[in-house]
């Protein structure tokens, strides 16, 4: 069995998020990036079938060389290797393009996202990756059961859980659920040593137009300042959020 | 030329965030110059209603069966090309996030999600999407042919309805080369707003310091009409249902009115409710970084300060 992980590289959760002056693009100095968390619960729960079924785990990432970090810790967590598709990932449409090409050249059995990237919070690639394959598809997948070529899977709907069962190939977007955060591994020295052999093939991108052009970055409005209020006077609270907050 | 909606319903009945869809089709429609029309699966309510936030046409397929995201995603899109459309708009529900990026492949146009405004410009079209968590806004422009936009739930807002009545056309799903997924089971709490449609969220943290303390926050809840949320903490001690869990890891919300308690202000959990119109905090430490982010403050003891507060709603409800 072939598990492919699909790792998105983003900005580490408590990085501060700036814009260029000229609000074309992100500002990445000073931030340090980390694989998505998302994708982190999906990689855990990969590497536990290739302990349990000898699968083979493959990371992606479409990236430049600036990824590599971010793969290779993958590696150190357990994936047998790696593949960087080399271009820069501004549009969903071309990323899942390329992975679906990957998925057409190599033949993997499953594919393994995550629910969205933290930075952009798109929630497009691994839907968009399934519909190019046409192969099944469940995303917010927070419980995943494989039984040979049958698969199980519990998603999160609005207010609960759907549990349905398909037949592989297929692509999940998965969330905490697939393992739970005690389950997540911390690479150890000798997973860090042996992710530097590990292969990291990097390939050239195919050609694939660009559906979206981001043109313009802003911040939201900075917050004005916190009215307090008295803890014995509530009332006053529940006035405020009447008359001057119109919320109630 | 159309633009269509895309109408979820729960049990036959149609969803909030569908009429936010059914609304936003409309204006774009108008300012395209173009009708607004809507697709809407196994309906039990009358899809005429969808009239009243400018919907001229409603399609209506009410032989989908189990939910299967190619069979509603290529209902939808048979119908788009059938008729004409020229984008689809549909509500990022987890049901719209099912059936979105194939609806893009299918309708082989750009998708662009999360958005959090009205287009500021439609030709080209330029859409303003949340992004970095709600730490910032991008403006996308599409550039093709054909679009697939995704709106928030409960973020642009719904306009008041008209008195409108909309022709309805009964069509076939498309359940042809569609790959089975067979479902074996639907666990919902009956009679809950799921978290990001609801107006009002109040949300503790681990400052309640046990599982057994969430009477007082479902008693305020209660009291206000609001869903229920919490920190990430408390969901990983298993003291609340992950379907809880707001922030950047967790579910991110918009509501109106965001009450937090004992909660401490993490940069991951305002990643996730930072966008929430008006936000309340308590907490018994004036330091705690929450209030910064805050409109209205309280510093004070959860124990004491919710059940005055509860009581305080309800009065207020009472009188009001
Ligand atoms: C990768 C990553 C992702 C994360 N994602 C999320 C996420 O999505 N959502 C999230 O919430 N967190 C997330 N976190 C965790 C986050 O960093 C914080 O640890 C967490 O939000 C803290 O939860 P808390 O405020 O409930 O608890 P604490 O930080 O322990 O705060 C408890 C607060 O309660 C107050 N308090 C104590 N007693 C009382 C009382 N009697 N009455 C009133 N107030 C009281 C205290 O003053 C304190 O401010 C993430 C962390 C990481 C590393
Ligand atoms: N550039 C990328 N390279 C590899 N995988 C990606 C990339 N972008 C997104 N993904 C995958 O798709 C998931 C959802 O991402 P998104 O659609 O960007 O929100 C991520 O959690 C990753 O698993």
């Amino acid at each position: 069995m072939k598990i492919l992980v699909c790792i998105s590289h983003v900005p580490d959760t408590t990085a501060k998020i700036n814009f260029t002056p000229d609000n074309k693009s992100f500002d990445t100095n000073g931030v340090s990036f980390v694989i998505n968390p998302y994708d982190e619960f999906g990689l855990t729960r990969a590497v536990w079938l290739q302990e349990k079924l000898g699968a083979t785990v493959t990371v992606v990432n479409v990236g430049t060389a600036v990824t590599e970090p971010t793969l290779r810790k993958a590696l150190a967590i357990g994936a047998n290797d790696a593949i960087r598709v080399d271009a820069e990932p501004t549009d969903a449409f071309f990323v899942a393009k390329q992975i679906a090409h990957l998925v057409k050249e190599n033949g993997y059995d499953l594919v393994i996202a995550g629910r969205e990237s933290i930075d952009y919070n798109g929630s497009q690639v691994p839907g968009m990756l399934a519909a190019l394959l046409n192969w099944p598809f469940v995303n917010a997948c927070v419980g995943l059961e494989l039984d040979g070529n049958t698969a199980t899977a519990i998603r999160e709907i609005d207010g609960g859980k759907e549990k349905s069962q398909f037949a592989l190939p297929a692509v999940i977007a998965g969330q905490k659920g697939l393992v739970e955060e005690k389950d997540l591994r911390i690479p150890n020295m000798r997973g860090i040593m042996q992710a530097r052999t590990k292969p990291l093939q990097v390939v050239a991108p195919i050609d694939a137009a660009k559906s979206t052009e981001a043109v313009y970055y802003e911040k939201p409005a900075p917050k004005g300042a916190c009215k307090m209020i008295d803890p014995d006077n509530v009332e006053e609270l529940v006035q405020l959020l009447h008359n001057e907050a119109k919320v109630i | 030329m159309s633009i269509l909606a895309y109408i979820e319903t729960w049990e036959g009945k149609f969803k909030k965030t569908s009429f936010e869809a059914a609304a936003f089709a409309s204006k774009l429609a108008a300012e395209m110059g173009v009708e607004a029309h809507a697709v809407v699966l196994n309906a039990q309510d009358d899809p005429s209603v969808l009239g009243q936030y400018g919907i001229s046409k409603v399609f209506s397929a009410g032989d989908a069966g189990d939910f299967n995201n190619y069979v509603w995603s290529n209902t939808l899109v048979n119908v788009a090309k059938e008729s004409g459309a020229k984008g689809l708009i549909i509500s990022g529900t987890f049901g719209g996030k099912m059936i979105l990026p194939l609806a893009a492949v299918a309708f082989d146009a750009g998708l662009v999600t999360n958005i959090s405004d009205f287009p500021s410009s439609v030709s080209p079209l330029i859409v303003r999407r949340s992004a970095f968590s709600s730490k910032g806004f991008v403006d996308y422009e599409v550039k093709t042919e054909r679009f697939v936009l995704s709106i928030i739930p409960n973020g642009i807002g719904l306009p008041e309805a008209k008195e409108a009545a909309a022709e309805v056309q009964t069509v076939a799903a498309v359940k042809d080369g569609v790959a089975e997924v067979k479902v074996l089971d639907v666990d919902r709490v009956k009679g809950k707003i799921p978290l990001p449609e609801a107006e009002m969220v109040v949300s503790a943290g681990r400052g309640l310091k046990d599982a057994s303390n969430w009477n007082l926050i479902e008693d305020l809840a209660e009291a206000l009409g609001a869903s229920t949320a919490c920190s990430k903490p408390v969901s990983d001690m298993g003291w609340r249902p992950h379907s809880e869990h707001v922030g950047q890891t967790g579910i991110a919300i918009n509501p109106n009115l965001y009450i937090a308690i004992g909660i401490s202000g993490a940069i991951q959990h305002l990643a996730g409710v930072s966008a929430s119109k008006k936000i309340v905090v308590i907490n018994t430490d004036n330091e705690a970084p929450f209030f910064k982010a805050a409109d209205y403050g309280i510093v004070g003891d959860a124990f004491e300060v919710v059940p005055k507060l509860t009581e305080a709603i309800r009065k207020f409800k009472a009188d009001n």
